[in-house]
This record gives structure tokens, sequence and C-alpha cells, in this order.
């Protein structure tokens, strides 16, 4: 089983939340963050551009297991990128889990993701 | 707006038709002034309706959203005093719109006046053609939540704009301003003019224009409900000069239109509390803001002729008929995001044909003919609304483009069109 938490642009939430559906992941949590990598990125401030910091993004956790690993990937990849290699769309992380248990039912790992 | 067909021979506008010498009448300071505080009050339920419009779409919509009804203020706020005044309240040309170069951008009602309802007083015309000007900003504003959180900047800027000239100066001048409704419907503040034309317009543009993505299956929730709440609150307070304000006076029709104004709202707030209550076991705050505005769109037409008993039963049913028509349009499945014409389209119907049976005077030709006059007012506002309209959206959309592309409307308008987020207080920078 692996954690998967992702960093993406608030723009593509909905885009990347659909693939993740049409993928079989429809389990998921989001959050607002912010945080700053290697994009500068640009705001209009009164008509004024202005340097953003720590710009708005959305963070994304979903518990997987492995065979589901990669079309998660393959999908948040595909999905929240705003053209090759532009600066900002976000990162993926992949950690292990150790143990999963589901409140409700008491049913843990495999069953309980 | 001052149309009795009780006093039929003086039913034109003050501008159109008086034939006394308006100087020889004394000024009232005292109309003036209400006049002047109902035109600010009309101009707070604009950015009281961009609250109640901007708390119901999902986070990624709400600046663009709140921007529609601003932008409404900027456009029609420019183009009412060059051309609107003078298509809506210009002597009439055939019926169907004014025209008076005298009026073309204000330029001859510098130190003119107008008599009030009575025709006892006077008043200066620019009070009473800027409080008119509000309603001409709220009324394309109204149509707005039909078409939310799909719609790119600039066609409905241009839309807007062509909108304003093309149905509501017409629509305005044929019901107030000397065209040939004037003196038949009772429309005091604008049922007709302003609710049925915006809700059928809404209904055109929902329909012809399409569903947002996802609708109706995905779950769209509201981002802030706190300010469609106090949104809601602008509008209530604001009706109060929208309604009071068009007897254009200060007396008597003035106190009258106001207290119907009040008990409508709370009826129509009440009958939906009820209505959920038994159907859902729950009272909704969305239900409750619902209910109100459903009795204030009913009692628009009406506040000026009909008494408590009538403004209680046009609120209270109005409820009904708009809850109503919101399931029929979850059944017919149609995306009328905010429910335009669910709200102002049914409940200004209704408004306009209930209010003949709780007239306080019965005209002289009689009630039955009196209903043909208000059918007809629904008619013909309804069918100028919805041909002029569909016409309008086909020439924005061929030229200008009006529906967001997928990709945008995904992501978003406050990122897409404006390149700003709303909630920025909720993030660290």
């Amino acid at each position: 089983m692996k954690l998967l938490i992702a960093i993406i642009q608030p723009d593509k939430l909905d885009e990347v939340h659909e693939a993740l559906v049409a993928a079989g992941i429809t389990r998921i949590t989001a959050s607002r963050a912010s945080g700053q990598g290697r994009a500068q990125e640009m705001e209009l401030y009164r008509g004024t551009e202005v340097a953003a910091s720590r710009m708005p993004k959305v963070r994304l956790e979903i518990a997987l297991n492995d065979e589901f690993v990669q079309p998660c990937i393959d999908a948040i990849v595909r999905a929240a990128r705003h053209g090759e290699g532009e600066r900002g769309d976000g990162k993926i992380f992949v950690l292990p889990l150790e143990r999963v248990v589901r409140i409700s039912t008491g049913e843990e790992d495999r069953q309980g993701i | 707006m001052r149309k009795t067909m009780f006093a039929a021979t003086a039913a034109l506008t003050p501008t159109a038709a008086w034939a006394g010498d308006v100087m020889a009448l004394p000024e009232d300071s005292g109309a003036t002034a209400w006049m002047l505080a109902s035109t600010a009050l009309v101009l707070l339920m604009v950015p009281g309706l961009a609250m109640f419009y901007g708390g119901l779409v999902r986070t990624k919509n709400v600046l663009g959203t709140m921007m529609h009804s601003f932008a409404a203020m900027a456009i029609i706020g420019v183009l009412w005093p060059i051309v609107g005044y003078a298509m809506a309240f210009g002597p009439t040309q055939g019926g169907f719109v004014g025209w008076d170069s005298e009026k073309f951008l204000l330029s001859g009602i510098d130190t003119t006046w107008i008599p009030i309802l009575d025709e006892t007083r006077r008043i200066p015309e620019y009070v009473f053609a800027m409080f008119q000007g509000k309603f001409a900003i709220i009324t394309p504003a109204l149509i707005a939540g039909a078409f939310a959180e799909r719609v790119r900047f600039g066609g409905y800027a241009l839309f807007i704009a062509l909108w304003s000239i093309l149905v509501y100066n017409p629509l305005a001048h044929i019901v107030w301003g000397g065209g040939f409704l004037t003196g038949e419907a009772i429309d005091l503040a604008g049922g007709t003019v302003i609710h049925i034309s915006a809700g059928v317009a809404g209904l055109v543009a929902a329909v012809y224009l399409g569903a947002r993505h996802g609708y109706p299956r995905s779950a769209m929730h509201p981002n802030n409900l706190v300010m469609t709440l106090m949104g809601a609150g602008l509008l209530w307070v604001g009706w109060f000069g929208f309604n009071a304000g068009s007897q254009v006076s200060s007396g008597l029709a003035t106190a009258q239109a106001l207290t119907m104004t009040q008990i409508a709202a709370s009826a129509g707030a009440l009958s939906w509390m009820g209505l959920e209550a038994a159907l859902h076991r729950k009272v909704s705050s969305l239900g409750m803001v619902s209910g109100i505005l459903a009795g204030l769109v009913a009692i628009t037409p009406a506040a000026g002729h009909v008494q408590p008993l009538g403004a209680l039963a046009l609120g209270f049913a109005a409820s009904f008929v708009c809850y109503g028509a919101i399931a029929l349009k979850n059944k017919l499945g149609y995306d009328d995001t905010l429910d335009v014409f669910g709200i102002h389209g049914a409940a200004g119907i209704f408004g306009a044909i209930g209010l003949t049976f709780f007239l306080r005077d019965t005209p002289e030709h009689g009630l039955a003919t009196q209903l043909w006059f208000q059918v007809k007012g629904v008619l013909v506002a309804g069918g100028l609304s919805a041909v002029a309209t569909l016409l309008l959206l086909v020439l924005v959309d061929k030229t200008v483009g009006l529906r967001l592309p997928h990709r945008e409307e995904l992501a978003g308008m406050d990122h897409a069109l404006h390149g700003e987020h709303g909630y920025g207080l909720m993030n660290v920078n």
C-alpha cells in the first residue's frame, strides 16, 4: 500500500478529479495549500503585474493498493499539466503506507482502503 | 411607473403626457428626498444581488459571478443616461419605443421638473431619470444567474448592453413610458418589465447555452451561504426603495406600497419555511431566502394596488408557485443555475395575474377586462424578451462567443477570466 500526496494547481482540480474517477480511483482527500516551487508566477493587482510568492495550491492525499499506484500517477500527470514542461504544475510524492483502518467497520488494510 | 388605470388619462409618465404647467406647482422637497433615498436603495440591491448570486456558486466562480452584477453597474450605468432614458421615457414612436433628442445624454433635463403621483407638486426630473436607471441596471444583472459559471466575460458584457437597448428600454416604454400597454396593465415597480422579462430571458439563455459540465449528476455546492443570506437581506431592504419609490411621491401611496412589500416578503419566507418543514423536516437557509425573494417579486407589480390581505395571499402563494417551478425544472433537466426563471419568472407571472383578485379599487372596466390586461402584459413582456433574447444569444455567441470553453469552465471563471481568486484569506501567502 502507498500513500500518494500530490500538489497541483487549483484550476486543475476538477480535471484531475475526473481523470482519477475515470481510472477507478474514487476516494480522495483534497485540501488547500500554499507553496513555492520552481514557478515564478505573475499576478495582476490593480492593473500592475506583481511576482507572486507562496501561490495557492491544492494538496491531494490518496491511499492506494499497489496496483493502482501507476494508473493514479498517470492520471494526475496527464490531467494536471498546463503544457509540456511548464513550471508550476506541481509534484507527486509516493510514500509507503503501514496500516489503514476504516472507522465505520474496523476493516483493515486492503479492504480498508 | 406612475400608471394607475384609475386615472387613465394621466396614466402616461410624468414627462411624456402631463399637459399642465409643471412650474406652477410647488416644489416637493419631501418627495425629492424620498426619491433620492429610493434611488440609492435600488442601487444597493445590485451589490446585494452580487452577494446573493456570488455565495451560491462554486468557490472557483465567486468573483466571476459577482462581476456580472458589478459589470451591469458599469455598462448600463453608462448606457442609460446616453440613450436608455430617451428610449424608455421619451415621447412614444409608434407605441414600442420612445425617443426624445432632448433626453439623449440627458441634455435637456438639466433644469426640468416633473409632477409627482397626484400632480400637486413637482420634483427634479434628474431624480426620476436616475431612479429609473437603477432598474435598468438590475434587470440584466438578474439574468446572469441563469447562465452562471459558464459564460465569457466579454460576451456577457456585449449581451447585456444589447439586451438593455433592445429589450429593457422598449419594454419599460411599452408598460410605463407611454407605449401601448401604458395605463392598461398594472405594474407598479416592474413585475413584467423587470422580473418576467429577466426570468424569461434567463430561461431562454439557460436552454440555449446548455448545462454546466457535470450538471445535474455532480453536486455543485454553494461556496458561501452566509454571503447569500447577507445579499438577500440587502435585497429586501433595497426593495422598499424599489416598490415605495415607484410611487414617485412621499405620502399615503408610498406608505401603502412599503407596507405591502414588507408583508409579502415575510409571508413568502414563512410559507417556504413551512413547505420545507413539511416536506423535508428541515428548514434551510437557502429556502428561507428563496421565499423572501418569491414574496418580494410577487408583490412588485401589486404593492400600490392591493391591501394587506392581498399582500399576505400573494406572498404566501408565491413560494408554492416558485417551489413548484423549481421542482419542474429539476424534472425537465435544463440548467437555470440560480433559478432566475423559477423565482423571478414564476413569481413575476403569478404576481402580475394574481393581483387582479385583490385590487383595492375595482376598475371601471371591470375585473375581467383588467385580468385580460394583466395577461396581455405578461405575454408581451415574456414574448418580446424570449424572441429578442434568443436573437441576441445567437448573435453574441457567433461573433465574440458566449459559452466559456470547456477547459476554462473546469478551471473556473475567477482564474480563467479574471486572473484572481476570491478566497485568498484561506491561504497563507
